[in-house]
């Protein structure tokens, strides 16, 4: 007899059938009935109706009735908030019962019951099991504390049970241990300024001493605990690192897993010439290779880190090459990942075994990965030059296959080879013309041109190649009209006389046939080079390109510091920081690897090394206008790449037109007054470039400098960094981060749209609640193009002040409603009052006396700014970046008094007096206003200034 | 933590599911159904994915799925250990992991991974505790309980996940005592057409059968114990003692477990004990192709090599195999486009061989891809590393034991590429 009974009853009379067995008075049908029960709701169906009937039956010394009903509580409590207290009596009788079994099965269930109702009843008998003699209970009430912590976190807090969680990690039993650091990692996930695992050298050599008796997963939550410590010297890191280097020969991979994290991270302290740093570089091979022994799903995630840690330390595992080999039935996800990690081990001493291997990939039956595998002898040639002979003919064997999709994707990386390799290899190009009918996609039809381009005076008939892929120009895709058009154009250069009806014939096709902005300026832009200069256009068309190379694809040292010390965890599996995909990102703490302190200099390093293990979010990077110009030019020079927008040709003026020249007069024929959209001559842009792009602001008020003692430039006007103002689970995906500032006079909110959600996002818009300064949006919100799934964008949002008006609390308090195609959502954010603060806000010597007297004492306010390390003119420099002048000052017994003022957008002055003690880090200030309220942003202000 | 757990089967279906925390619709398995449209055949699908709001980490096992959803950033190999551990339970509760007998246990199974997760923390995993607490079913015992009205759960508390050693229960008494080791080693290799070596590393697990009273506390120590690269080993093994001499000390669990893995990496000279001489070629017109296939034993140290198999995926435009072979039987099978050539037992002196024709679907440009060939065997009495056990010695009991120990070298992810 078997349970698949109780799926068989699907009759109307179920409900009634089940509700009259469990009032029987036979223990066995009442058991049974039960079971019945758990079964319809494992499957899904609803049996919420026989609440009352089944916690009738939990009052039993049966132990398996007993977890059935429980069973069963937890899964409809939430449903049957009333009934579920019925069944609060029974619990908190069982948490007392002489067996421990059943106590902490009922501290345990009661966690899982989320009802608030009886959550309340939780917490006595949870301290009790907390401090219960049996560690089997501790532990299990350990969790409980967790859960409790989901439920409701101001209650865990008020009752004190996370100071309680933090003494069991002192526990004399391990698995005690274990539980608490994991309910504590939980919680702290949650609260991530909180500090509760506080690690010291004594807890961290509890942890430690619990990590060898524990089970498994509290050897996982221990290491992962760990591996959030800084050791404060080499001597204490090489100390942990050997007692955790056994967990490698652990069975369970993730504890291999969570062991080299912390070996990979606490690495990073030791001297490089310690004969331990090399032995344990040696240790740490052979349990990767391992990992990739295991079962598919176990290797896809191990590859994920190993291709963090090759990149980090190439040493680990040079030699051991052959066992990323791919054999024919790894699935894909596996295939794809250790060809990525062939490449990155690649050196001249294994490149012809590597080589092999490929050339066999690229004849399996899978077509994306033969793609790859083609693309990868392409990264090989980039990657170790030796080997680019080798590459090459290879792929030219490859080419001889005569498989379409194979001799596309080896165009389309031999293209790559030339821009590492320029003047090599044209030999190939006569087999890869022979192929030029079968490319049918675009990226190696833009690849072929661009190779038939580059080499026209090599290719004896290159002006007919080119001239039969423009027969259809209209219908390939805008990549390959890109390419079309800057090939021709280099074909023109070089062969002049043959080819001008060509060059005509593609520019208008270009400009005048062609919808797309993109091609049409391009077009635009050869058209007027050509015409004017064909020096310059010479120089610029077939200008010396910069050699690619193999950097490319790696990761960028910063996140890959960031991602080692995240390794084994999801951020690790997506090469992406946690910051960017976890929900509700705000507390994420960026890691960092620990900087290397040698134990002699360790009076100084705790503060050193706990400032690395914070870092702040970097501010919004505005491109500087060497990048801008260089994507303008990089049109030309990076084939297929570029597609985004040209920058508005800022400098076109109507005028322009007297300086075509004759020959693009008889080009353009007629049609002259057709294109007033000519951008300006190639010469212009660079020279209006820097207006346009005007650099952070701020520095313009330089000469409102006129005191003594102020020395250098003042700062820029200080910008808070962006803060999460929406979180994605609040607002269906969109998450919005941002912050205020000024620039040139105007009000900014800069904002980060990020799209987390599965659909396209479109039709923003914003507006403002009415607020204390009455600020509003001085335009619409502008953005243009829909938002892709994880597509992020920066928006900046000019803002003016003649906004209805309502006093807010706090009172630099912002209520915002942003809709989108999917729904309106609200948040509030509060703005640094600075921003409101005008250029203008400089008071008269004499007027300042006056109005300070004049304001009554009762307005004035007075702060102190704790640990600044500023001398008073730093101060008072970067407080001027930020509109808060310095009127005067005077020193009296070596104190600096700091003079100053600051006027609203509303017209409300903000007196100041700063007075700076040299060698005392806290300063005081006194506010004086006719208006008391504003005093405690203005404070807000001045120490978020002087402390960034 | 680990939040819930659904279990599909093959054809789409969610016949389990499992929170450990607040209940997550079933309709995020949906991002799930579509990767795994996506993925073609149901190996490839990636085992983790991303949705708003969850993440779904999935194993694939006896054609089932474990899916698992997470919303905290949780190490994503501690979730897979804990699937690929759930499948281990069920098999070992139930004797395999299938859907009906999961459906056939469905309270038990429910029991199960209430007692394996509390708020999504691992809890009890260790097959001896589980069972002391929840007693797998057995014929006998379900009949008893019928008739009685007795109950599947242990009334004791499980002892051993207190003391310090929690993978043994207390007082276990048996009238026999022995204590059996299976070393089982595995050769995952790939030889290119010539035959050559491309990579070759061997797995072993050294499988152990422990049926002894009391606590005993075993040692075992090997000949050749520099052998082994990189081993891996069950939580009672003093990592210690085979630090510094190279010996197994444990105090074992109760039944069956895996003692300790190890691996013979590519460094080490791997011997292929079999050679394949292949021809396997299409002709460019005439829509057939020949195959030809000899196999003989290489380097077997002396041993017959049994169970030899040899498997062939064949490019979509085989229709049908004509062949002969000397020995052994062998089908395709036309929709899967596998051949399998079950050889049997290789004998020295009168090679196999299989050969014939292929034909083709008519007008199927000629293939380009070169089938790989996948080969099974199985060597008794041997250990194909060399690994060899010296000795073992049991002390704290006062009783004499029978041991033994059985070595088996089979063939892994074995390939030969054409």
């Amino acid at each position: 007899m078997t349970d698949s009974k109780y799926f068989t009853t699907t009759k109307k009379g179920e409900i009634f059938e089940l509700k009259a067995e469990l009032n029987s008075d036979k223990k066995e049908k009442k058991k049974e009935a039960v079971k019945k029960v758990i079964a319809s709701m494992t499957v899904g169906k609803d049996v919420s109706a026989l609440f009352p009937d089944v916690v009738n039956c939990m009052q039993t010394d049966n132990l398996e009735l007993k977890k059935l009903v429980y069973l069963y509580l937890m899964n409809y409590a939430k449903s049957q908030p009333d009934m579920a207290i019925m069944a609060v009596n029974t619990f908190v009788k069982d948490c007392e019962d002489p067996n421990p079994l059943i106590r902490a099965l009922a501290v345990r269930t009661m966690g899982c019951i989320r009802v608030d109702k009886i959550t309340e009843y939780l917490c006595e008998p949870l301290r009790k099991c907390l401090k219960d003699e049996d560690p089997y209970v501790r532990k299990t009430a350990a969790v409980c504390v967790a859960k409790l912590h989901d439920i409701n976190a101001q209650l865990v807090e008020d009752q004190g049970f996370l100071d309680t969680l933090k003494d069991l990690i002192s526990d004399s039993n391990p698995m005690v241990v274990a539980n608490a650091v994991a309910a504590l990692s939980e919680i702290a996930e949650s609260h991530p300024n909180s500090n509760l695992l506080d690690l010291n050298p004594q807890s961290i050599n509890k942890l430690l001493t619990a990590l060898n008796e524990c089970t498994e997963w509290g050897q996982i939550f221990i290491l992962d605990c760990l591996a959030n410590y800084t050791p404060r010297d080499d001597r204490e890191s090489q100390s942990i690192c050997e007692r955790v280097t056994p967990r490698l020969s652990h069975a369970n991979s993730a504890v291999v897993l969570s062991a080299v994290k912390v070996l990979m991270k606490f690495m990073e302290m030791l001297p490089k010439d310690l004969d331990y740093y090399g032995t344990l570089l040696k240790k740490l091979a052979p349990p990767l290779v391992t990992l990739l022994s295991a079962e598919p799903e176990l290797q896809y995630v191990a590859l994920r880190n190993i291709n963090l840690i090759v990149q980090k330390r190439p040493e680990i595992l040079k030699h051991e090459m052959k066992v990323f080999f791919v054999k024919y039935n790894d699935p894909i996800y596996v295939k794809l990942e250790k060809l990525d990690i062939m490449i990155r081990l690649a050196s001249q001493a294994n490149i012809a075994q590597v080589l092999a291997e490929l050339k066999e990939y690229a004849t399996e039956v899978d077509v994306d990965f033969v793609r790859k595998a083609v693309r990868a002898i392409g990264r090989c040639a980039i990657k170790v030059e030796q080997s680019a002979e080798r590459c090459v003919s290879t792929l030219l064997d490859l080419i001889q296959t005569k498989v379409n999709y194979v001799v596309q994707e080896a165009i389309v990386v031999i293209k790559d080879i030339f821009r590492k390799y320029p003047n090599k290899y044209e030999s190939v190009i006569a087999t890869l013309c022979e192929n030029l009918d079968s490319l049918d996609e675009p990226e190696a039809r833009a690849a072929m041109i661009w190779i038939v381009g580059e080499y026209a005076e090599r290719i004896d008939n290159a002006d007919e190649l080119l001239e039969s892929f423009l027969e259809g120009f209209h219908d390939e895709s805008t990549q390959v009209q890109l390419q079309l058009l800057t090939a021709i154009v280099k074909l023109f250069l070089k062969k002049p006389t043959e080819t001008q009806e060509l060059v005509q014939q593609v520019l208008s096709l270009a400009t005048q046939d062609s919808d797309n902005p993109d091609l049409r300026d391009r077009g635009y832009i050869y058209w007027r080079l050509l015409s004017t200069d064909p020096v310059a256009a010479k120089e610029v068309v077939l200008a010396e390109k910069p050699l690619i190379s193999e950097e490319t694809d790696l990761i960028e040292p910063t996140l890959l510091e960031e991602l080692i010390c995240h390794i084994g965890t999801l951020a690790s599996v997506y090469h992406k920081p946690p910051s960017a995909f976890v929900e509700g990102s705000r507390g994420v703490q960026h890691k960092r690897l620990p900087v290397r302190t040698g134990s002699g200099e360790s009076a100084e390093s705790p503060d050193t090394s706990s400032a690395a293990g914070i870092s702040e979010a970097p501010p919004a990077v505005i491109p500087s206008q060497g990048d801008l110009l260089g994507d303008l030019l990089n049109l030309d020079l990076t084939p297929p790449t570029t597609t985004g927008p040209l920058p508005p040709a800022s400098g076109l003026q109507m005028g322009a037109m007297d300086l075509l020249g004759g020959g693009l007069d008889s080009l353009l024929g007629g049609d002259m007054g057709g294109s007033p959209a000519l951008g300006a001559g190639f010469g212009a842009p660079p020279a209006v470039a820097p207006a346009s792009l005007s650099a952070p602001v701020g520095g313009g008020l330089g000469d409102l400098f006129d005191l003594g003692g102020g020395v250098g430039l003042p700062m820029g006007f200080y910008i808070p960094p962006k803060t999460v103002w929406l979180p994605a689970m609040k607002a269906k995906g969109l998450e919005i981060s941002g912050t205020f500032g000024r620039r040139a006079g105007v009000i900014q909110m800069e904002m980060t749209l990020t799209n987390k959600a599965m659909s396209v996002m479109t039709d923003f818009a914003i507006q403002f609640n009415r607020n204390s300064f009455g600020l509003a949006p001085a335009g619409p919100l502008q953005v243009l193009t829909p938002l892709n799934p994880n597509q992020t964008i920066e928006v900046s949002l000019p803002l003016n002040t003649v906004g209805p008006v309502m006093k807010m609390e706090p009172l630099n308090n912002l209520q915002v409603a942003v809709k989108n195609n999917i729904d309106v959502f609200y948040f509030s954010c509060q703005y640094p009052i600075n921003m409101l603060f005008v250029e203008d806000g400089k008071m008269e010597r004499q007027v300042f006396l006056a109005t300070w007297k004049d304001i009554p004492n009762e307005n004035e306010s007075q702060f102190q700014i704790k640990d600044c390390h500023l001398n008073s003119d730093a101060a008072s420099n970067k407080l001027q970046g930020s509109n808060v002048f310095t009127i005067a000052k005077r020193t009296v017994d070596s104190q600096d008094m700091l003079y100053q003022s600051m006027k609203l957008t509303n017209g409300i002055w903000v007196l100041a007096e700063m007075r700076v003690q040299a060698g005392n880090p806290n300063y005081t200030i006194s506010l004086k206003c006719r208006a008391p309220e504003v005093s405690q942003c203005v404070f807000q202000c001045y120490e978020a200034v002087l402390k960034n | 933590m680990i939040h819930s757990l659904f279990l599909i089967n093959h054809s789409g279906d969610i016949f389990l599911e499992k929170h450990w925390k607040s209940v997550v619709s079933r309709s995020v398995c949906d991002y799930f159904f579509e990767a795994r449209e996506n993925a073609g055949s149901p190996e490839n699908v990636p085992p983790v994915l991303q949705t708003p709001h969850h993440y779904l980490i999935s194993i694939y096992r006896d054609r089932l799925f474990f899916l698992s959803a997470v919303q905290t950033e949780v190490p994503p190999l501690f979730v897979i250990e804990f699937l690929h551990r759930v499948a281990e339970m069920f098999q070992d509760y139930f004797g395999e992991c299938s859907e009906v007998v999961i459906k056939d246990n469905v309270v038990i199974v429910y029991e199960l991974l209430e007692e394996m997760l509390d708020n999504g923390f691992p809890l009890a995993t260790e097959s001896n505790v589980l069972k002391e607490m929840i007693r797998p079913p057995t014929i006998l015992r379900s009949v008893v309980n019928t008739l009685t009205g007795g109950s599947y759960i242990g009334e004791t508390l499980p002892m051993g996940q207190l003391s310090t050693i929690p993978w043994r229960r207390s007082g276990v008494k048996y009238t026999n005592n022995e204590a059996y080791f299976d070393v089982i080693e595995e050769i995952d290799a790939i030889l290119d057409k010539s035959g050559t070596t491309v990579f070759a590393e061997i797995q072993g697990v050294i499988e152990a059968c422990i049926k002894l009273s009391g606590m005993p506390d075993l040692t075992l120590s090997f000949m050749n114990p520099r052998l082994l690269d990189d081993v891996s080993f069950h939580p009672c093994v003093r990592f210690k003692r085979w630090e510094s001499e190279r010996v197994l000390s444990f105090i074992p669990p109760d039944g069956n477990f895996t003692l300790m893995t190890y691996h013979v990496s590519t460094q080490n000279l791997v011997a292929i004990p079999v050679y394949v001489k292949q021809s396997i070629g299409f002709f460019e017109s005439g829509s057939c192709g020949r195959l030809d296939l000899t196999v003989g034993p290489k380097q077997t140290m002396g041993k017959t090599v049994e169970g030899m198999m040899i498997t062939i995926h064949m490019p979509t435009a085989v229709l049908s195999a004509n062949l002969t072979a000397t020995q052994g039987s062998h089908t395709y099978n036309p929709i899967t486009k596998v051949l399998v050539w079950d050889v049997g037992k290789l004998n020295p002196q009168k090679l196999p061989n299989l050969r014939g024709s292929l034909s083709l679907q008519s007008g199927a440009p000629k293939p380009e891809e070169n089938p790989s060939l996948n080969i099974n065997l199985k060597i008794q009495q041997l250990a194909i590393s060399g690994i060899k056990v010296n000795r073992l010695d049991m002390y704290g009991e006062k009783y004499k034991p029978f041991k033994g120990v059985k070595y088996v070298t089979k063939a892994g992810r074995f390939q030969v590429r054409t």
